[in-house]
């Protein structure tokens, strides 16, 4: 390829995307990525960015429902699609979901930076799956990297908000 | 990291996508499920002009299972194949090699085109489409359609029988039918869901009498291309596959492989690596379809 003739300049796209229930219209450039596009231009920084070449996970959204890494797809691909980001598992604002409260209950994190897509990987898996096993929940977690917990902590967490009623408590 | 600017192009049909690809020559890339392009542009190791994005193309999502084959559209995402019941019976190998495709993230998006397409040496995919033989359909607005059998599609490391100005719109996986069929998948990395080190697969029909009656079997991330080994699998038809003989047939394949090295491994422990999947898989699909 002809270093010379690349695009220096791109055109802008309008896009509208639906995240957490509400509708945004924004221009971007091509090359701005979904999680870009959620930090940057709407404001959300709840979703981290890590490594940005889809390895670590913590970028982590639902996109029309399904878990994806938002540093993977360019924003104006999800023009007309339904985001959920990690401000939008609450119930409602103020409160937490159950796996979010497990994740406080069993020290599910500690610096935090890999909990935004931790806390998608396990919602989608729990959304799925109501009662999963140990094992699935690794699964779950296997494309989401953490550096402090060992992964035991949030294993432990789904478990806890996922066992049967009643036996959460003991 | 980001990807350097690009003028970007959603099409709304196979042609409008063709004719782009014509108009941009090399300087223009199809954009599927992007697990592949995506961090290659943010690494700045692809920097196409142009991104014509075939995401939206519903002509590109279809199955349908024809007789002795499912015709896949190249953007089918992998989690559907891994989630479709009928799949995973007619093609047991393409479920299993899925099961060691990256994590649910990337397959809610990775398409199976996408991972052909891209052909990395150590991608499962690409062995499973080897080892069954499947067939490539390739369009472009010059040439029109034409198709491309996996042993001739695979040319080296993330290079392929693809023009640039060509699509892959769709794949034929063959079903093999009769008999008792079992396939496995396996695979060694750093950690699930990474590159492999080393992987196998293979599979085999075995008659009334438990003899051998159709097999195929390769290895991937020991070679350009994943590899299979049609003259070792055509002297086991008609034999009855012991353990022995498993280790005999993988060593020989192992000892034609070549394996590079990295920081994760040397080539030779790539080949050990290989033998001991390879012997693995083969015993243990012989174990499953005479059960």
């Amino acid at each position: 390829m002809n270093p010379n003739v690349k695009a220096t300049m791109s055109t802008k796209h309008s896009l509208q995307i639906r995240v957490n229930g509400v509708n945004y219209q924004r221009e971007v450039e091509p090359r701005t990525t979904l999680v870009d596009f959620l930090r940057d231009e709407i404001a959300l920084t709840g979703t981290h960015v890590g490594c940005e070449h889809g390895v670590c996970g913590a970028c982590s959204v639902m996109l029309n429902g399904e878990p994806v890494r938002s540093c993977c797809m360019f924003a104006v691909q999800a023009d007309g699609m339904q985001v959920t980001t990690v401000e939008g598992l609450a119930p409602e604002r103020g409160s937490m979901s159950k796996i979010q409260d497990a994740f406080c209950e069993k020290h599910a994190l500690q610096c935090g930076y890999c909990t935004p897509g931790m806390l998608i990987a396990c919602h989608a898996l729990v959304a799925e799956t109501p009662h999963p096993s140990a094992a699935q929940v690794r699964e779950a977690i296997s494309g989401n990297l953490c550096r402090c917990t060992g992964y035991q902590q949030i294993v432990d967490a789904v478990m806890h908000a996922t066992a049967a009623e009643g036996a959460n408590h003991g | 990291m980001k990807a350097a600017p690009f003028d970007y192009k959603r099409a709304d049909s196979l042609s409008e996508a063709l004719d782009a690809l014509a108009e941009h020559g090399g300087e223009a890339k199809l954009i599927a499920g992007g697990q592949s392009l995506v961090p290659m542009m943010a690494m700045r190791l692809a920097r196409p002009a142009v991104l014509v994005d075939i995401n939206r193309l519903t002509s590109l999502k279809t199955v349908t299972t024809e007789s002795g084959h499912v015709h896949m559209g190249a953007c089918v995402r992998q989690r559907d194949v891994e989630h479709s019941a009928a799949l995973c019976a007619s093609l047991p190998l393409v479920q299993q090699a899925l099961h060691w495709v990256g994590h649910q993230q990337t397959r809610n998006r990775g398409t199976v085109g996408g991972s052909l397409a891209y052909a990395d040496p150590s991608a499962e995919l690409p062995l499973a489409c080897l080892v069954l033989g499947g067939t490539l359909h390739l369009e472009s607005q010059a040439n029109g359609a034409r198709t491309v059998a996996a042993q001739d599609f695979f040319l080296g490391p993330m290079f392929t029988a693809i023009g640039e100005d060509e699509c892959l719109v769709a794949i034929d996986w063959p079903i093999w039918q009769g008999g008792r069929v079992a396939s496995v998948f396996e695979e060694t990395a750093i950690r699930h869901g990474d590159f492999a080190m080393a992987s196998a697969a293979c599979q085999l029909q075995l008659d009334g009498q438990g003899v051998v009656s159709a097999i195929s079997f390769g290895l991937g991330g020991v070679g350009g291309t994943p590899l299979t080994f049609p003259a070792l699998a055509a002297q086991l038809i008609g034999q009855t596959l012991t353990p022995a003989l498993a280790k005999d047939v993988a060593q020989a394949a192992a000892a034609q492989s070549e394996p590079g090295n990295d920081m994760h491994a040397s080539a030779p422990y790539r080949r050990h690596l290989s033998a001991v999947l390879l012997e693995r898989v083969l015993r243990q699909s012989a174990t499953q379809a005479a059960a």
